[in-house]
């Protein structure tokens, strides 16, 4: 089990890697589906089984998609790309980035946050009822106004797109 | 309930129909609101008048609305009317019922006719409020609201220079005594913890030491109010200029009404004034003097407008010579009458004015007396008022004032003089005017003179009206010596003013002094018929005569000569030399400037960091986000 | 079992992964991207945190996540397409109006 955990866990990471270091957006692109089939996998590790479906679903099946059409109806024609040129700032930024990945790694091992109190759903429980039936009553009770407001932003965002894509500029 | 509100609420209704359907409605409309506005307020006036008359303790009072509540202070919106009040309702709206008759003729084809109007009936809501309200707050912003009436109206003809000139005159003079009004109100409310009138009426003498420093610098500031408002020496300049205003504001703000409000104020505070002896004394001294000054100056004045106004100035100062000396009953006594008889000479000027087509300098006029029959005779009416003929009110009034200014405590025969000699110089330039102006012969032009017609009813009914009050008024208040009738004033106001001790002085003594100054005015009477009635040769030779004593007088002693070079003068050096060319260049616009040019400077310095480059904000983001996260480690 | 912290590092490198790529790359797209992965490294700690702690309101989050990550993404890349169209380019250094 722990060793499945750190091949997903690597293969996951290089993923991810490739977002940042490769050329071609395609690539990267795929490189992100493959990152995101890792995680759907240690999200089943976590016993988190509707997570991995929607993630699989979802991300690696609707939202990349999406990222691949755009890109395929975008990069078929000629493209003003000027070379990477690494400027002061964004070394910095870049040690920055780091700075921060050391301080979620530090507050992420320290103890504080296993503490927190245990809430009510155990493995046991969610084994017996069924993760999907749980977060399905969780939705429609204690966070049923969250829901609707979901809902209605991913109306907006549905004709938003629509408006913004389809204008026409002179 | 009494239904106190609905008087002054009728003259502001008034108001917001014509100030805002006036103009769109036309003139038919506003000549048939506005005087009848005023009219409903006068009925509710008299039944409030003899309601008030036949209740416990002669007050009616009505609270409408607190306004203020802070802890124990608190001031309600609260109208009251008592036997001051009630008196002074009955001349106001009575009397302003009448100038708005009067404003329909006098107005007539005047642009800006329903603005007129409105600004009208507005001044009688503030004048009304100014009398009904209970507290000295609410009085105030009667005060206040009269004074920007006053200045409006003052302005009407505010393409005019001059009128605009003088509307501001008459507001900064009357800002000046408003600021002793305001000190005075804030030092009460120390003092009292209250600003009620009847409070402050009723505890006066506990809480204030008699004839001590506190009252006497209230009473002198509330007195430097009185004299912006009904101009008195030093602040009376602007009266004579607010004449640029049309005739019936002349009437009745600047006449009848709006300049008695001082007098109104020391009335009403009867009980504290007589706490401050020094005061009182100041109050006589500048009273007599204003009386005599005015009075003065009105002897050569041309305009006829003009030498009506230094008389208002004059007979005022009378007023509060009557004040001054404690005869409250009697300067109210005076107020009314006044009021009756200067607004039907003001109106009657104004006839004459409009009869031969707004020309004001009486050396232009004469021999109208057959033109203008009815103006010329109730013109007449109140000249004998105003100059103390016997049994006219002017002569009740008058002769009861020249009594206790030298049978009170607070009199003494000096003041007798001083307004013995004045009420000689008011006859005599009443008459003068009368004289210059309908007799001899007409030194019109031609044929403007031939054109002169009687005016129309508008006009002339006030006229009829308000004479038969000048001469009949006066009864109101008969002297006892007379034993005609009982002195109904002095009936009504029984307990109402402070009580001041009895005076010296005998019957015999009286009945000598009224046979004086009654012979005093048919002397002036006869002078000025010498002098004027036609040819001048007598009046010429004395002119050349008293070259200098003409000059002062016509130049009116050269007041606004003084205050222009005690005030106006150093103010422009002042302002010109330092406050512009050092302190405006050279401090304020520096300021200015630098911190404009900090702004650009630092907006320069930070600008390239908005460069549009998104990554660059993201970069700033990470290193916040950094930031934030080496906080909550 | 999985040691919570391991997976919570995985979950701070993806995000750091994240961040530099929409630090330093210029394409907008994969700029966009990188975001997605920031998104996808705050979910798996989601799912761990909902997991060690015996709740479900993590799982529930991540829902909401996902949904508005499907709803950034439309809209975004609407967007990049209409500016695509006027700068016929993909370059973020060439969208550089919002300035001053």
């Amino acid at each position: 089990m722990l060793t499945i955990f750190y091949i997903f866990a690597a293969l996951s990471f290089f993923g991810a890697l490739g977002v940042l270091f490769l050329k071609n957006p395609i690539h990267c692109a795929l490189s992100l589906v493959g990152t995101f089939f890792c995680l759907g996998s240690i999200y089943v590790m976590l016993n988190a089984e509707f997570v991995a479906v929607i993630q699989v679903l979802i991300y690696a099946g609707a939202i990349m998609v999406l990222f691949l059409f755009v890109l395929m109806l975008l990069s078929s024609r000629d493209m003003k790309m000027s070379s990477n040129n690494w400027t002061a700032g964004k070394i910095i930024a870049g040690f920055l980035s780091i700075g921060i990945f050391f301080q979620i790694a530090y507050l992420f091992t320290g103890n504080e946050l296993k503490l927190g109190p245990k809430g009510a759903y155990p493995i046991e429980v969610v084994e017996e009822i069924g993760s999907i039936a749980l977060i399905g009553r969780l939705l429609f009770t204690d966070y049923i106004l969250s829901f609707e407001i979901i809902v209605i932003l991913l109306l907006v965002a549905v004709i938003g797109a629509v408006v913004i894509a389809k204008r026409k500029f002179n | 309930m009494s239904q106190i509100w609905l008087v002054p609420a009728f003259p502001l209704l008034g108001f917001i129909l014509n100030g805002t359907l006036g103009k769109r409605f036309g003139t038919n409309f506003v000549s048939i609101v506005g005087p009848i506005v005023i009219g409903l307020a006068f009925a509710q006036s008299l039944v409030l008048f003899f309601q008030m008359l036949n209740v416990e303790g002669n007050v009616l009072s009505e609270h409408l609305y607190t306004w203020i509540k802070s802890g124990n202070f608190e001031v309600g919106i609260n109208l009251q009317v008592d036997q001051l009040s009630g008196l002074y309702l009955l001349v106001i709206s009575g009397i302003g019922f009448l100038i708005h008759v009067y404003s329909i003729g006098y107005m007539k084809g005047e642009e800006g006719y329903y603005r007129f109007f409105a600004y009208l009936n507005l001044f009688v809501f503030f004048m009304l409020i100014l009398v009904l309200g209970d507290s000295f707050l609410l009085m105030f912003v009667g005060w206040e609201g009269v004074g920007l009436c006053s200045y409006l109206l003052i302005g009407y003809y505010f393409e005019k220079n001059s009128a605009a000139n003088a509307a501001k005159k008459a507001f900064l003079f009357n800002r000046v005594g408003d600021f002793g009004v305001l000190s005075a109100v804030l030092m009460i409310f120390l003092i009292f913890g209250s600003i009620e009138f009847n409070t402050v009426n009723n505890e006066a003498a506990s809480k204030l030491e008699h004839g001590g420093i506190i009252v006497t610098i209230i009473t002198l500031l509330l007195f430097l109010g009185a004299t912006g408002k009904s101009a008195q020496i030093p602040l009376f300049v602007w009266l004579p200029d607010a004449m640029e205003g049309p005739t019936p504001v002349s009437a009745l703000i600047h006449a009848a009404t709006m300049v008695t409000a001082g007098l109104y104020m020391v009335a009403r505070l009867s009980h504290l004034f007589v706490l401050a002896p020094l005061t009182m004394n100041i109050i006589t001294i500048i009273g007599a003097l204003t009386a005599l000054l005015a009075a003065s100056i009105a002897i050569t004045q041309t305009d006829i407008k003009r030498v009506l106004a230094y008389s208002t100035v004059s007979q005022l100062g009378y007023m509060f010579l009557a004040m001054g000396v404690g005869a409250f009953t009697t300067g109210v006594f005076h107020v009314m009458t006044h009021a009756f008889f200067k607004a039907l000479l003001f109106l009657g000027s104004g006839s004459v004015i409009l009869a031969i087509h707004h020309e004001q300098d009486m050396r232009k006029m004469g021999a109208l007396k057959n033109k203008l029959p009815i103006t010329y005779l109730t013109m007449l009416l109140g000249t004998m008022a105003i100059s103390g003929i016997p049994f006219f009110s002017g002569f009740f009034s008058k002769d009861e004032i020249l009594w206790y200014a030298y049978s009170s405590p607070f009199g003494s025969a000096w003041f007798w003089g001083i307004g013995f000699l004045t009420a000689g110089l008011t006859a005599f330039y009443m008459f003068r005017m009368i004289y210059l102006t309908f007799h001899g012969e007409s030194r019109l032009d031609k044929h403007v003179f031939k054109n002169v017609s009687e005016s129309t009813v508008s006009i002339t009914f006030p006229l009829v009206v308000l004479a038969i009050l000048s001469v009949f008024g006066g009864f109101f208040g008969v002297p006892h010596i007379f034993h005609l009738l009982p002195n109904s004033l002095e009936i009504l106001f029984k307990g109402f003013f402070a009580e001041i001790p009895k005076g010296h002085g005998t019957v015999t003594t009286e009945w000598i002094l009224m046979i004086f100054s009654v012979l005093l005015a048919f002397l002036a009477w006869y002078i000025a018929y010498r002098l004027y009635q036609s040819g001048f040769e007598i009046a010429y030779s004395l002119r050349k005569k008293w070259e200098w004593a003409y000059k002062i007088s016509l130049n009116k002693w050269y007041v606004d000569e003084l205050y222009n070079f005690l005030l106006i003068k150093p103010v422009h050096l002042l302002t010109n030399h330092f406050l512009w060319r050092f302190f405006d260049l050279n401090v304020l616009d520096r300021i200015v400037n630098s911190s404009g040019t900090a702004v650009r400077t630092s907006g320069n310095t930070i600008r390239p960091l908005q460069n549009g480059l998104t990554q660059n904000y993201a970069i700033i983001f990470t290193f916040g986000t950094f930031l934030i996260l080496l906080y909550l480690i | 079992m999985i040691p919570v912290e391991h997976i919570l590092l995985l979950s701070a490198l993806l995000f750091t992964v994240g961040v530099l790529g929409v630090v330093l790359r210029r394409n907008v797209i994969v700029i966009f991207m990188s975001i997605e992965l920031m998104l996808n490294a705050v979910n798996l700690s989601f799912v761990t945190f909902s997991r060690s702690l015996d709740s479900m309101s993590g799982v529930v989050f991540i829902f909401f996540i996902i949904v508005v990550a499907a709803a950034e993404a439309v809209v975004g890349l609407a967007i990049i397409l209409s500016i695509y169209r006027t700068r016929n380019s993909l370059d973020i250094e060439e969208f550089n109006l919002l300035k001053w």
